[in-house]
């Protein structure tokens, strides 16, 4: 029983496949977004002064970080609602579970990538904002924030990347993800190599596409105008001149 | 021209962890003058800026801009700070230029000056362009609107700093050593920008060591020394004949 590549392509092209493939996608796109909120927070308050906001930020940072995530899923899906009878209704399922879950996690790490970010941006920036007027909400948003961001993005892309291999856990609270999709294949056909070989052809496409889009992205912080670029290797020593005459 | 206080100092106090900075400053300037402070370096010259710009709290004293209290109220007895909305406000009223230029690097020259416009004042994206544009060439920058800071000189950058604290229309303008962070062949740039800032009828406060732009520009000159204001006088008297010896013992140093 050698590789077969027909079994391969068929899997490839597969609908299983496909919405495995656009499922795991799912999950790290919600699990980031909601990590990246929860994680702003959380890194707000880690900066904070007043100890009332340290404290929570800090007993949830160290939870997180210290649970596996696997048990957090299944906590998620099976103890919750045991405990919790909202969540035994239809709408709670493995997917919300599992984005929610991976998503509190994910939250502790995002919060010390959010948290360095802030910090390193020069105080000389919220101190020129705050000279000219801007209240605390506008210095952090329109000032302090988008440089925060450009330091944050690498850091963020690797988790994101982090996200999608992490949402084959939700296997075991029977999402049926990418590598769940494969795992059921195998089950039926023995035919292992064909069907992980097509999981990894998955992995590879979707990191790849992330991998595009995020060095996209990057460029946009440059922080950079094109003419300027043009001029600058154009008339080098203009920069010196002396305006007002 | 009736000559009218901008802003009043009284007895300010300011200490960091047990390190008294300033030890009861006082000081006026009246509209449309420019007053050059001289001093050491750690003598707490940034502080006292920071100070009446708002961006800290003083410990004791009071800042009045035009007659009115800023930046604290008494009540009963006593010394309330204003909460940080209200000293946003009142902080419209001061332009601040700092040492390292402090521009935001995420945004072009012309935006830089158009966020206090736009953020601060509400006003329009076109109007506060069109300002912007017109407090550029005022600094002779309006040919590089659309850099960033990144592709702007040491001097270019601080002419733009100028223009985006000029922009909100302060009642007073202050400098914190605006040129001791520029290549030597940069530092005219900035003080001829603010040399015609001066002649335009702006109140300046220029902590600076560039000696010869206090002797031509100010009205005043200051000698800060030790958390307090040693000695204050016309340019002429304070260089030619300064009363203390403190200020002697400084100027000769600097020349
Ligand atoms: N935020 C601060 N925290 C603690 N100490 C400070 C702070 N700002 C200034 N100082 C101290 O205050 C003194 C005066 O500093 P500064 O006002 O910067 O002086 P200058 O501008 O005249 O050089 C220095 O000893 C400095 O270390
Ligand atoms: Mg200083």
């Amino acid at each position: 029983m050698f590789f077969d590549p027909n079994i391969f392509f068929e899997q490839l092209v597969s609908v299983d496949y496909i919405k495995g493939a656009a499922l795991s996608v799912a999950v790290a796109i919600v699990a980031l977004i909601l990590a990246t909120v929860i994680g702003f927070f959380m890194a707000i308050g880690r900066t904070a002064k007043q100890p009332y906001l340290r404290a929570p930020a800090h007993f949830y940072v160290w939870f997180f970080r210290a649970i596996p995530a696997l048990l957090v899923l299944l906590i998620m899906w099976n103890a919750l609602p045991q405990m919790i009878p909202a969540l035994r209704a239809d709408w709670f399922s493995p997917f919300i579970a599992a984005s929610v879950g991976l998503g509190l996690v994910e939250a502790a790490f995002m919060s010390e990538i959010i948290r360095s970010a802030l910090l390193s941006v020069d105080d000389g920036q919220a101190l020129a904002g705050r000279a000219l007027g801007m209240s605390p909400a506008k210095v952090m948003i329109k000032v302090v924030l988008p440089q925060a961001i450009r330091i944050a993005l690498p850091p963020t892309g690797n988790e994101f990347i982090g996200l999608i291999k992490y949402s084959s856990l939700a296997s075991v609270i029977s999402l049926r993800e990418l590598l769940t999709t494969a795992q059921v294949g195998v089950n039926i056909t023995f035919r292992y190599a064909e069907y992980y070989a097509a999981a990894i052809v998955y992995y590879l496409v979707i990191v790849t596409i992330l991998s595009f889009l995020q060095n996209r992205l990057e460029k946009k912080f440059a922080w950079t105008s094109k003419t300027a670029k043009v001029k600058k290797t154009a008339e080098p020593v203009v920069a010196t001149q002396v305006g007002i005459s | 021209m009736t000559t009218q206080a901008v802003l009043q100092v009284r007895d300010l106090h300011k200490t960091y962890n047990g390190n008294q900075v300033l030890k009861g400053v006082e000081f006026d300037i009246n509209k449309g003058q420019v007053k050059a402070v001289l001093g050491p370096s750690g003598s707490g010259k940034s502080t006292m800026l920071r100070l009446m710009a708002l961006l800290e709290p003083a410990d004791s004293g009071e800042i009045l801009l035009k007659g009115s209290r800023i930046g604290s109220r008494e009540h009963k007895g006593k010394v309330l700070h204003l909460p940080e909305r209200a000293l946003a406000i009142q902080r419209q009223e001061v332009g601040m230029v700092f040492q390292r230029f402090n521009l935001f690097p995420h945004l072009s020259a012309e935006r830089n000056v158009m966020l206090g416009l736009t953020s601060v004042k509400g006003i329009s994206h076109h109007e506060a362009r069109a300002q912007a544009r017109e407090m550029l060439q005022k600094v002779g920058l309006d040919n590089r609107a659309d850099h960033y800071p990144s592709e702007l000189s040491g001097g270019q950058q601080q002419r733009v700093a100028i223009a985006r604290a000029l922009v909100m229309n302060p009642s007073v303008m202050l400098f914190d050593e605006p040129t001791s962070a520029l290549d030597p062949e940069l530092v005219g740039e900035v003080l001829e920008v603010m040399e015609n800032l001066a002649e335009s009828g702006m109140t300046m406060i220029v902590v600076t060591h560039e000696v010869r732009f206090a002797r031509r520009v100010a009205n005043q000159v200051t000698l800060f020394d030790g958390g307090v204001i040693v000695e204050q006088a016309e340019p002429e008297q304070f260089f030619e004949n300064p009363q203390h010896e403190r200020t002697r013992k400084f100027l000769s140093h600097v020349h």
